[in-house]
This record gives C-alpha cells, sequence and structure tokens, in this order.
C-alpha cells in the first residue's frame, strides 16, 4: 500500500485551516484537513454545525459567523479526517514531509509536500495559589462547554482575569440567565494610560471596540458585582474551590464560590513549531513566543507554514486571512500557481489582514496581564501542573545554577508531564528570566520532542503507512 | 455534592447512559466524556501520580490532561476529546498507576 501523498496536509480545523483548506482546493491541490476534534470550527466555531438557533443565539453574532466558513470547507472537496491527534510532524522523508496521528486507537501516517500547522491558541497559564483546584476552569473550558449541549454553571459562578473572552462570557451567561456572583477584572487604570497611547491604531477597528465595550455595558447595566483593578488572585479550598480572594486598593476581598473561571487572554499553541526546530521570537506585546516566518507564514523550515494564532495572536477573523495567505504560499511553492497569480490572488486577503490587525496593539496593551499573576511571587505556587514542580523549587533550582527551562525540567522534572509543559513552559522561562535578570528571549523554551500527543505502544508498533514504507524500504535492499 | 454545572434541559437531546466509577450517569448524547462528568456532579476525577492531590478537568481542549480517566480498561485518556457512548465505563484514576492496575486493563 502506497502511503498517501498530498500537496498540502494542514493541522487543525479552526478558521485558518479551514480558510486554507478552502482556498487551496479550490486551486485544484489535493489537501488534507486533520483535526483532533469530532466537528470542524475549531474551538472559535466549536460544535456550530451542531447547535440549534437558541444556542446560537446565546453565543452571539462573532459565533454565527463560523457557519459560513464551515460551510465553505464541506463543500471544498478537501479532504477531512477528525478525531486525528497527530503526534508527529517530520521532515525526515524531505522532500515530503510526514504527519503521524492516531484515530481511534489507530496510528496512521499520510505524506504532503507542504504542511500548514494551524494549530491554534490556548489559554495563557494563569498560576495562582489554588489554580489547581477542582472548581477552577478556564474560561475558555467554560465556553467551550456552553457549546457543547449548551452546558452552563448550576452555581453561582466567579469569572477573573481579564480580556475579551471574559466579558464575551459573562455576556453570554447574561443571555442564557447564569447566576454570576462576581467579575473580578484585573484591568487596572494604569492598563487604560498604557492602552491609550496606541488608540489612534485603534480606530481603524471601530466595530471591535464598540463590541468590547457593549459587552462590558450589559455587564453593568444587569447590576453585577464587577470588581475592577483587582489583584493578587488566590482560590481558596482544601479539596475543591471555595472561595476566590484578591486585594482591591490595598484591601484583601473574599467571594465564596464552587466555581472560578480564570482567563487573562490566549497565547499560541506552537508546540509543533517548537519540535521541528523552528527559530522563535519572544513578543514583549504579547507575552509569549511567536515562530518567526516569512510574509506566507513559512518558517525557517522548508515547506512548513503556520497560520492564525498559532503564529501570534490576531482572533478569528485575521486568522482566516492568515490561513488563505498561507495557502497561496504553499500552493505557489508546490508549482501549483505561479508567483504572479499568488501576489494577485492575496491582495485581497493581506488587506483585509492588515485591518484586523490594527487593534492588537491596544488590546495587547490594555489587557496585558499582571506580571505577579504569570510569575507567582508566592514560591508554594504550582507552575507545572503534571509534575507538581512549585515557583520555590523553580528558583532553587535557578540558584543552584541551572541557566534555562531544559535544565530546569532536569532538575525538576518540570514539563515532563502529559501536557508536555504546554500549560507551564511560558512561566518556567519568565520565571528564569526574571530571576537571572535577562530578557525572555534569552532565557528560551522547553524543547519539544514527539510524540507530541501520548500514544500507547500499541498505537505505536501498528502505524499504517509507516508499515507499507519499512515493508518497500526492505524489498530495496 | 451538588453539581457545578448543568446541560440544556430544554434541549430534546437523545441521551446515553455511562458509568462513573461503576454508578450509572443519563448524559446528553454528543457530550465529551469530561463534560458529562462536570455536568454530573463529579468534582476530582483523578488525583495526582506526585502528590495525590486533586484535580478536575480544567482547559477542556486536549491541551491540559487534568481530566485524564479509565475509559473501558484504558488509562489516561483525555476526557475532554472522547465522546460518550452508551454503555461506557469511566474510571476515576489515583495517584501512581500500578504494574497490576496496567495489566488488569489489558485482561479486560
Amino acid at each position: 500500500m502506497t502511503p498517501d501523498l498530498y500537496d498540502i496536509a494542514i493541522v487543525g480545523a479552526g478558521p485558518a485551516g479551514l480558510a486554507a483548506a478552502t482556498l487551496a482546493a479550490a486551486q485544484r491541490a489535493r489537501v488534507v484537513l486533520l483535526d483532533e476534534q469530532p466537528g470542524p470550527g475549531g474551538q472559535i466555531y466549536r460544535a456550530i454545525t451542531e447547535g440549534g438557533a437558541s444556542r446560537v443565539d446565546v453565543l452571539g453574532p462573532d459565533y454565527a459567523a463560523g457557519a459560513d466558513i464551515v460551510r465553505a470547507f464541506v463543500a471544498s472537496g478537501a479532504r477531512y479526517e477528525p478525531n486525528a491527534s497527530v503526534w508527529q510532524v517530520s521532515t525526515e522523508q524531505a522532500p515530503h514531509h510526514t504527519v503521524r496521528y492516531t484515530r481511534e486507537g489507530r496510528s496512521l501516517a499520510l505524506h504532503a509536500k507542504r504542511l500548514i500547522l494551524a494549530t491554534g491558541a490556548m489559554e495563557r497559564p494563569f498560576p495562582v495559589p489554588g489554580w489547581t483546584l477542582p472548581g477552577v476552569l478556564t474560561a475558555g473550558a467554560a465556553q467551550i462547554l456552553l457549546k457543547s449541549a449548551g452546558t452552563t454553571p448550576a452555581v453561582p459562578v466567579v469569572l477573573a482575569g481579564c480580556g475579551p473572552l471574559l466579558y464575551l462570557l459573562g455576556w453570554q451567561y447574561l443571555r442564557a440567565g447564569v447566576p454570576i456572583a462576581a467579575i473580578v477584572d484585573t484591568t487596572s487604570a494604569e492598563d487604560y494610560r498604557r492602552a491609550f497611547a496606541h488608540l489612534g491604531g485603534a480606530l481603524g477597528s471601530l466595530p471591535a471596540l464598540a463590541k468590547g465595550l457593549r459587552y462590558l455595558r450589559a455587564l453593568k447595566r444587569a447590576g453585577m458585582p464587577f470588581h475592577r483593578g483587582a489583584r493578587a488572585l488566590a482560590v481558596e479550598g482544601d479539596t475543591a474551590a471555595r472561595a476566590l480572594t484578591f486585594e482591591l486598593d490595598g484591601r484583601r476581598q473574599r467571594i465564596d464560590a464552587s466555581l472560578v473561571l480564570l482567563h487573562q487572554g490566549v497565547v499560541p499553541h506552537s508546540h509543533f513549531a517548537w519540535s521541528l526546530r523552528a527559530p522563535h521570537r519572544w513578543d514583549d506585546a504579547q507575552l509569549c513566543w511567536r515562530p518567526v516566518t516569512d510574509a506566507w507564514g513559512e518558517l525557517d523550515v522548508r515547506g512548513v507554514f503556520v497560520a492564525g494564532d498559532a503564529a501570534g495572536i490576531g482572533g478569528a477573523q485575521a486568522a482566516a486571512e492568515q490561513g488563505r495567505l498561507a495557502a497561496l504560499g504553499a500552493l505557489a511553492s508546490v508549482g501549483a500557481i505561479d508567483a504572479a497569480r499568488r501576489d494577485a490572488l492575496a491582495g485581497p486577503p493581506r488587506a483585509a489582514l492588515a485591518k484586523r490587525l490594527r487593534v492588537r496593539p491596544f488590546l495587547d496593551a490594555l489587557y496585558r496581564p499582571n506580571d505577579e499573576h504569570r510569575v507567582p511571587a508566592d514560591d508554594t505556587v504550582t507552575v507545572c501542573r503534571c509534575e507538581e514542580v512549585s515557583a520555590g523549587e523553580l528558583r532553587e533550582v535557578v540558584r543552584l545554577g541551572a541557566p534555562g527551562p531544559n535544565q530546569a525540567k532536569a532538575f525538576t522534572r518540570c514539563g515532563m508531564g502529559p501536557c508536555q509543559g504546554r500549560l507551564c513552559g511560558l512561566t518556567v522561562t519568565e520565571l528564569i528570566a526574571r530571576e537571572r535578570g535577562l530578557e525572555p528571549s534569552r532565557i528560551g523554551h522547553y524543547r519539544i520532542r514527539p510524540p507530541l500527543k501520548p500514544l500507547t505502544i500499541g498505537e505505536l508498533a501498528g502505524t499504517q503507512g509507516d508499515a507499507a514504507d519499512a515493508a518497500a524500504a526492505q524489498a530495496r535492499t | 455534592m451538588e453539581s457545578l454545572f448543568r446541560t440544556d434541559a430544554a434541549a430534546a437531546a437523545p441521551r446515553v447512559t455511562i458509568h462513573f466509577d461503576g454508578a450509572p450517569l443519563s448524559v446528553p448524547a454528543g457530550l465529551t466524556v469530561a463534560a458529562a462528568l462536570l455536568a454530573s456532579g463529579a468534582r476530582a476525577t483523578r488525583t495526582t501520580p506526585v502528590g495525590a492531590a486533586p484535580r478536575a478537568p480544567y482547559c477542556m481542549m486536549g491541551v491540559c490532561f487534568e481530566c485524564l480517566v479509565e475509559i473501558d480498561g484504558v488509562a489516561s485518556q483525555q476526557g475532554c476529546l472522547t465522546r460518550v457512548r452508551d454503555g461506557m465505563q469511566v474510571c476515576s484514576q489515583h495517584g501512581v498507576r500500578t504494574l497490576d492496575a496496567a495489566a488488569q486493563g489489558l485482561a479486560r
């Protein structure tokens, strides 16, 4: 059996991946789109094809917009592999790329001339006391639940942190009639002052700004207890969350809550790019790593492109434009279109992308998470949730001479659990940077190796496609 | 313990029965295991291998691995990426996995 060879393989069925697949298929390329979820849409448009009209109404017009992009993809003729957990992308069989994934307990492999990584964003870690307790989830998790059979809090809920998603969730809960005990906002007057410097650029994106204000106004009009400028968040509880405490104007406040939803923005999920040893740079405005790419999203790894939030946070609409640009770049580099056609087709998405990104400097400045909520001052706070490594233990190994994340990992096992450093990577980089008085860019990130998702020995042994390769290789010798 | 989440009662979705640590739970079809447990009153769904600390689903998108459970005899499955099926046996995991437990899983 010859393993499948595609022109373009895309990982991730959010707006970037869907738009890339749709455009590439329209240019008659052989395209496959792999995604971990059972339905298309990514997290932002999750279950868009399943929810009834009432749920779409609660979630709002931005969510409803996902239906069009999913519909265009379904009609595109691109092959779609849902429930596909990709655990390795590799360039070992150059010039072709190999994608290995498990699906329903079987491991499979396919080959492609070009790869587009559209793996999206994940919640920024929120390492505060008690963030590991049952009853503490991310706001993104709560929104995913809302998109799954309309699952909503059954007890009064506290929303804490900052960023558009937090207010959007509050607004959605308001519409769904969910009891909100309080919104604890970490945005301070200082943040507003800092953001004001970027207001000029943001005015080009008035609808985006107006939308955020509308959510906030609706929440305040509903009489929601709203605490602005909260600091030093902590969740109280022994075996489950009992209360959220925080500092307001120098005084400690406490709100009883068995359900606390945390959010302080999202960050690129770029484990795949890291695993290919692609160069990244530290973005001091977004406080995260971004893979270094050219104007088409191509990494410094030939034939591999990154699109959407995985390349830096720009939001769903920007992601779709980046997906189109990456598809054009990939099509031209396999010779499916020439450079002139690529450039002509790139005009509209490039203009739309520039427009969508104009609001980012303002949002990044306004919702810049507090230092104390990124690098815990309290030594007892868990940084690596999997291996239960505390901020104090990490500081200790830095004092003992560990210069970076990989040495800290060898000393403490931080980043060695099943999440493979996804939930602690940024914190560990920033913590070491602060301890050593260096910029995060000098500290670096964990070395990421496949498998990027855990798989069983049985799954590994039974990899189809690879088995065919091995047999073919043996026949040649 | 009172449930932290509830599913939309108005939605007339078909339901399936899963078992969590032996107890039957009637949940809407189409939910993930993690969502079904959160909406059925479960609080801690595992304890950690290192400190036996109680944990529950956190990110719901396959990133954090807090929702690991044993499903139909296979340990350490991501509950947030697995949809419920009628008759599914879900068990919480406690502390360090042992070879005995793994062998029992294989024997099933």
